[in-house]
């Protein structure tokens, strides 16, 4: 099917516009974090204005960013690692070695993110007293890493589903135990995916704001806590909350930027999809 | 691909990794406490104490109000000793002293002068007459207006204002078409929204929550005036939207010059007589609470408080830094700092006889009258089983107030008053029963 010139245009014109609409609001907040607090509120809101860094430098002279920074990366990458060394067996055991009760364990596994977070916080947060992991970034990684652990396991069934089980079976004719099986095959296989999986479980531990703000006190706070610390019931913050927050996205938008190739072809990965 | 993802990863753990320094071995308080502009500077001058105190160093814990409340509460009721030192309203205070949660705070040192402290302030953070938190900065309402509207409409404003005038007073000086409005009030739902104002609105009509045996009074005439009175006004004379301005939003439309007059907490009168951050600073006037029906019963008052909680490990240390960030020298140093203008207004006696005071906040009186006729222990028209001025002080109102405030709320938007109130007087009796009323 050829496409005319004019459809061509408009698709493009068409994914311009949602592509803006969808940045929008962050590119919106970049430039609130550029106004003056007085100029954050002003209606009807400026457009033209002259830059100032003021609520950055109120921002850092408040709070110590790389310690919230440095605490972030740390809780994302190990709930994320967690999350894939109990997901990728789990996943595995459950596409290649199905049991009548596969299906049911993937379900009910998916029925634990229905329940509202808040309905288990005092029971965690007693267990987390006894274990002593209170404002500790261990104790927030386990709990990332098991927040997470149902969609990872989905998303990795379901690449390994693509895998066509002759090829781990041919392997197994020449030889191969489970982890060669794994090492040698599935792995180079299903690259992408595994990567995918763990990038989506990145973002995911670092937007998380429930229980970081109610696991954490100081020591192991991340950035929501810090973007937290912005927001004022008295007075005027908007300015100074954009740049709390746009220094917060700004390393996991970096970030992705730089792996965008690999998140697209893993999401999209696959017929179905 | 992967590769490189990985490599921007370990740079980014490398670098921060760098850059955090190991803290040091001493004694570490952390402090939970509200971003309001107040706790921020002593946030910054807390370094002060840390230098005189070489042995002690401060975590600070800021978080946006609900948020921290709910953090605290968490905390403190599950006995988990991760705060050593809680910023806390006076509604929490008396309500966790009598759980056994906060120490008390006796024998405090003589040049702390404990009775400097406003006389309703104190009673208000005290249980059985035992300090349970020290007052930080404390707050009552009063009456906020547009002088050259007034002039320009030809009204004098009346020494004691009642509702009644005040409806006039804002008819008068509305003009949609220039997007002046007569009267902002609170509108957004919540126990310390919208009900802050329409409780003490409810006591002016002769109203109150509940009676004597706990049976609530919510669906009666005084509560059906006090709820018309503001229901009408607000939507005739108030800004579009109200049902979602807050002490914020009221303040940035006070301040830029939209609304005629507003009634709310008295730490706005600072800020709007600060002409960085209003552009009503030179036309701005203060007058009281207005009055009802039944004049002199509590009307407003509300302080932040810093507390120790009994599962505090470090209450010494704890204690020697609240004393600090309470007291007399406390308010002089911020005064050296930032000026008597921003000091922290409401707790202090000495603080309002201070001339220099005086000169720079021409509503320090107003302030200071309003706060010691608060009278949040004191009776309502028909006698009450509960203390408090604009919230009830038992551990249920939380829950009761944001519900009945989201009712009150709804007639802003086309609910009738009757059928709001009657639903609201439902939806409490239930509550209460459920909570096992009368006690």
């Amino acid at each position: 099917m050829r496409q005319t010139l004019l459809q061509r245009l408009l698709v493009t014109l068409l994914g311009w516009g949602v592509a803006l609409l969808l940045f929008f609001p962050i590119l919106w907040m970049a430039l609130t974090s550029l106004k003056t607090e007085v100029g954050a509120i002003a209606t009807p809101p400026q457009i033209a204005f002259t830059p100032v860094l003021d609520s950055y430098a109120e921002v850092l002279a408040r709070a110590d960013y790389l310690h919230f920074a440095f605490n972030s990366i740390a809780i994302s990458v190990g709930g994320t690692v967690l999350a894939l060394a109990l997901g990728i067996p789990a996943a595995y055991v459950m596409a290649f070695h199905p049991t009548p009760r596969t299906r049911g364990t993937l379900l009910w596994m998916l029925s634990t993110k229905m329940l509202p977070p808040v309905g288990v916080l005092v029971p965690i947060y007693l267990l987390f007293r006894a274990l002593g992991l209170l404002d500790s970034r261990t104790g927030l990684a386990v709990i990332y890493g098991l927040m997470n652990l149902p969609i990872v396991v989905w998303m990795l069934f379901t690449f390994f589903k693509e895998v066509p089980g002759e090829i781990l079976e041919a392997g197994r004719m020449d030889g191969a135990r489970t982890g060669a099986e794994f090492w040698h095959l599935l792995l180079p296989l299903t690259l992408p995916g595994i990567a995918s999986t763990g990038l989506l479980s990145l973002i995911l531990c670092w937007n998380e704001a429930f229980w970081s703000l109610n696991l954490t006190t100081a020591a192991a706070a991340p950035l929501t806590t810090f973007i937290a610390s912005f927001s004022s019931p008295q007075g005027l913050f908007f300015a100074k909350l954009s740049a709390a927050s746009t220094m917060a996205v700004a390393p996991i938008l970096v970030f992705g930027w730089f792996c965008q190739r690999q998140l697209v072809r893993g999401l999209t990965f696959g017929a179905v999809k | 691909m992967i590769r490189r993802c990985l490599a921007v990863l370990s740079t980014a753990l490398g670098l921060t990794l760098a850059a955090t320094a190991p803290g040091q071995s001493q004694t570490i308080l952390t402090v939970a406490t509200v971003n309001n502009a107040d706790m921020v500077v002593m946030q910054r001058l807390s370094s002060r104490f840390e230098q005189q105190n070489a042995n002690i160093r401060l975590r600070w814990v800021v978080l946006e109000e609900n948020v921290l409340r709910q953090r605290v509460t968490t905390d403190i009721a599950t006995r988990a000793g991760q705060f050593d030192i809680l910023t806390i309203g006076n509604y929490e205070v008396p309500i966790w002293a009598k759980q056994g949660w906060l120490s008390a705070l006796e024998n405090l040192p003589a040049d702390y002068d404990v009775n400097d402290l406003l006389a309703p302030v104190r009673e208000a953070i005290s249980d059985q007459g035992k300090l349970y938190a020290l007052p930080f900065y404390a707050e009552s309402a009063m009456t906020y207006y547009r002088t050259d509207l007034l002039q320009k409409a030809g009204i004098t404003m009346p020494e004691k204002p009642t509702y009644a005038q005040l409806r006039e007073m804002a008819e008068k000086v509305t003009d949609k078409g220039s997007q002046t409005y007569g009267l902002c009030l609170r509108g957004k739902p919540g126990w310390g929204e919208n009900m802050a104002f329409v409780t003490p609105l409810v006591t002016a009509f002769g109203g109150q929550w509940f009676d004597k045996e706990w049976r609530p009074t919510i669906n009666t005439p005084q509560w059906r005036d006090a709820v018309t009175w503001y229901s009408e006004s607000l939507r005739q004379f108030g800004p579009p939207g109200a049902t979602s301005n807050g002490f914020n939003e009221n303040l940035a439309l006070m301040a830029g010059g939209r609304c005629g007059f507003w009634i709310d907490s008295t730490v706005a009168a600072g800020l709007l007589y600060d002409a960085k951050q209003s552009q009503i600073a030179e036309r701005v006037g203060f007058a009281p609470i207005p009055t009802g029906s039944y004049a002199g019963g509590p009307t407003w008052l509300w302080s932040w408080n810093l507390a120790i909680p009994a599962s505090s490990k470090q209450q010494e240390a704890a204690r020697s830094f609240i004393t600090w960030a309470t007291s007399k020298d406390y308010i002089k140093l911020v005064a050296q700092e930032n000026g008597w203008v921003a000091v922290p207004p409401g707790t202090r006696q000495s603080t309002y006889d201070n001339p220099d005071y005086k000169k720079v906040a021409p509503f320090a009186g107003f302030v200071q009258q309003a706060i010691m006729s608060a009278n949040p222990g004191g009776p309502t028209r028909e006698p009450r089983p509960y203390t408090g001025a604009q919230f009830v002080a038992i551990p249920e109102f939380q829950g009761i107030g944001t519900q009945v405030g989201q009712t009150i709320a709804s007639t802003l938007t086309g609910t009738s008053v009757e059928n709001a109130l009657r639903s609201a007087q439902s939806a409490t009796e239930r509550t209460m029963r459920q909570a096992g009323y009368p006690k």
